[in-house]
């Protein structure tokens, strides 16, 4: 077996969601080949650890700045002298728009926010329903598979083996869409759907102001701040902050929700997390039912003891 | 200029999901079918464009069991489509015969000026369609998209990536685009809308004249399982300062989390 993965880096290191993704290719025993984009691609420095045979970077042209399509014409090109049984990627907004084309394009099968996976045999499975399920997935033998997979889902083991992969120029082009502005953005937090640590808030915060107080908690944590629907369309937050089933779906190790009362819509996109803390001033607040540990209490005391605490553990 | 609108019919998000005696789908039984939330941004954009562009004709698309998803038609055309096309299928469909369906007969009515799709749908939340759709059709797209400007042939999109990041594309039509939330306020549809909608045109279009079927999907599900059910929740009592320490306590050496 040949398993192609898409990388993605952050100041020249690997991320944790692509080390993920070694890891279950290390696992099969398949050949691994990679292929990243964009300046510094070439110049990954732990590449070298994962027993990778060839990596493939794309800096220049239309590769040096973010192009989905771009992307899926070099990915494409790769292929076409790699033959890879399998391409796997993280499950991000990029990658869901090259994955699919590429699953057109070579004739394969796609399928995205896997949460468990193994190559060899293939065994993986998926959230359904914006998580209020999940199922495996079964795919016809002798299709080319193009997966990807949710950050912060499977473990990382690092085989530290082998030496720096040959790396071979990839050029791509775009003709159909240019990126003509990126702005803002910050890279300090994790977004939600790769954050180990969320804390979200609700509209028992009463006002948009007091979501700093929600900011303050997660600073000494290095969590990320998510949000119910309820203040999103209250314009207290932007939407990317949304949790659930017409938001985002995470599954971090500890999330927890502050004066959110725990709607069917809310909890389908959280209900995953390893532990959850609620905080709630109504005891029947539904919530809980579905909390590791409950905390009856008003957030606007709760929250600065926590800060304290959060910050008395570094 | 034909202009369409893929919507997909999903379980409304209040549904609590029941699975069937072998596991291997959701008992549909009781379920109440909405258009999928994503789909209702894209109408409404595909309406605002013909309000601007008064020749342009908005054609609704699904596929699905016509049994159920000719209401979701309805719904589309009584918020301001002029027609609607109905391919009929009681199969699963992987993603890729889904969207080979869509292009399929699309080309059949001669391609599109626009197509606008939901970013993913509320149920199986693969977000392919839209992107598979637009390579068969070997046009543009861009998704997650949260505001476009048109200037004639030109789109200017803007869309928000991981972080917080804000993208804008150029694209030139014919391009597909799917909606996020926030492009736009979907209209309710009307008396008179729905009154008007139930003389609008369905076409039905059977998968087998689209060369689609559910045997050449490579992709299937099985094996559903429910979210396990957690132990009652450790309730922690005491003052502000004390349930904090109690639950930094327990979040460090019980659950393991810090
Ligand atoms: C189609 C559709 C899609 C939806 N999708 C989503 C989705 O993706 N995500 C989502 O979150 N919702 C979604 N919803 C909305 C959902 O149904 C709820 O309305 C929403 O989750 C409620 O948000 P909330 O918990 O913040 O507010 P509320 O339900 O108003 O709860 C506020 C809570 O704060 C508590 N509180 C009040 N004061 C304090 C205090 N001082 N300290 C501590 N607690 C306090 C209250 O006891 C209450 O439990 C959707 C709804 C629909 C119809
Ligand atoms: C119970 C159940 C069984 C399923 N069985 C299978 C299966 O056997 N194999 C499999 O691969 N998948 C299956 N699916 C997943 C899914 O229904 C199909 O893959 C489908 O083709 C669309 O994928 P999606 O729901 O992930 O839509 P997405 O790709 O997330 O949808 C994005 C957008 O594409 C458009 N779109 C999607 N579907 C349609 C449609 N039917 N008509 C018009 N426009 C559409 C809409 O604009 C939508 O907003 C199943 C889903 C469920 C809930």
């Amino acid at each position: 077996m040949k398993v192609l993965i898409c990388l993605d880096f952050q100041d020249g290191h690997l991320k944790n969601s692509t080390q993920e993704l070694l890891t279950v290719a290390g696992a099969s025993g398949a050949e691994i080949i990679t292929v990243a984009f964009g300046n510094g691609a070439d110049k990954i420095s732990d590449l070298g650890d994962w027993g990778i045979q060839k990596h493939y970077a794309g800096t220049s042209g239309a590769l040096a700045k973010p192009s989905p399509e771009a992307y899926t014409d070099a990915i494409h090109k790769v292929l076409a002298s790699e033959n890879c049984d399998v391409v796997l990627g993280s499950s991000t907004t990029v990658n869901k728009d090259v994955f699919p084309r590429l699953a057109i394009r070579m004739d394969g099968a796609f399928i995205s926010d896997l949460t468990e996976l193994k190559l060899a045999p293939f065994a993986a499975r998926r959230p359904m329903y914006a998580g209020k399920c999940t199922a495996a997935v079964n795919i016809k033998d002798g299709v080319k598979k193009f997966l990807l997979v949710r950050p912060n889902q499977l473990t990382i083991s690092n085989p530290k083996k082998g030496r720096a992969p040959e790396v071979a120029t990839v050029d791509g082009a775009a003709t159909g869409t240019e990126l003509t502005d990126v702005a803002g953005g910050s890279t300090k937090t994790l977004d939600l759907t790769e954050a180990n640590i969320i804390i979200s808030g609700g509209r028992g915060l009463k006002e948009a102001d007091k979501f700093k107080l929600l900011y303050d908690m997660a600073e000494p944590l290095g969590a990320t701040v998510g949000a119910s629907r309820a203040v999103v369309d209250l314009g207290w937050v932007p939407h990317s902050m949304q949790v659930g089933q017409t938001g985002k779906t995470v599954a971090p190790s500890l999330y927890i929700a502050c004066g959110i009362s725990g709607a069917i819509q809310h909890i389908a996109g959280m209900s995953s997390s390893k532990v959850i803390v609620a905080i709630n001033t109504d005891e029947k607040a539904p919530i809980f039912q579905k909390s590791t540990y409950g905390i009856v209490g008003d957030i606007f005391e709760i929250a600065p003891a926590l800060t304290e605490e959060f910050k008395a553990l570094k | 200029m034909r202009i369409f609108v893929c919507i997909k019919q999903v379980p409304d998000t209040e549904t609590r999901i029941k699975l069937s005696a072998d596991a291997g789908k959701i008992d549909e039984a009781g379920i109440k079918w909405v258009i999928n939330p994503y789909d209702e941004f894209a109408i409404e954009e595909a309406i605002k464009f013909k309000e601007a562009n008064p020749s342009a004709q908005v054609t609704a698309i699904t596929v699905g069991p016509k049994a159920r998803v000719n209401n979701a038609l309805l719904t589309a055309m009584a918020m301001g489509a002029d027609d609607s096309i109905l391919i009929d299928s009681t199969e699963s469909l992987d993603g890729v015969q889904t969207a080979k369906a869509l292009a399929a007969a699309i080309q059949k009515e001669g391609g599109a000026h626009l197509i606008y799709a939901g970013k993913l749908s509320i149920d199986g939340s693969t977000s392919a369609v839209g992107p598979m759709l637009a390579e068969l059709l070997k046009i543009p797209h861009v998704s997650v998209a949260t505001e476009i400007t048109y200037s004639g042939s030109a789109l200017t999109i803007k869309r928000e990536v991981e972080g917080g990041t804000m993208e804008t594309y150029k694209v030139n039509t014919p391009a597909l685009i799917a909606a996020n939330k926030g492009l736009n306020k979907p209209r309710f549809a009307s008396l008179p809308g729905i009154m008007k909608a139930k003389k609008k045109p369905i076409k039905e279009i059977p998968t087998s004249d689209l060369g689609v079927t559910g045997a050449n999907s490579a992709v299937s599900f099985s094996q559903f399982e429910l979210p396990k059910e957690r132990a009652a929740c450790k309730m922690i009592a005491g003052d502000a300062k004390a349930q904090a320490k109690e639950l930094v306590r327990l979040l460090r050496e019980e659950a393991k989390v810090l």
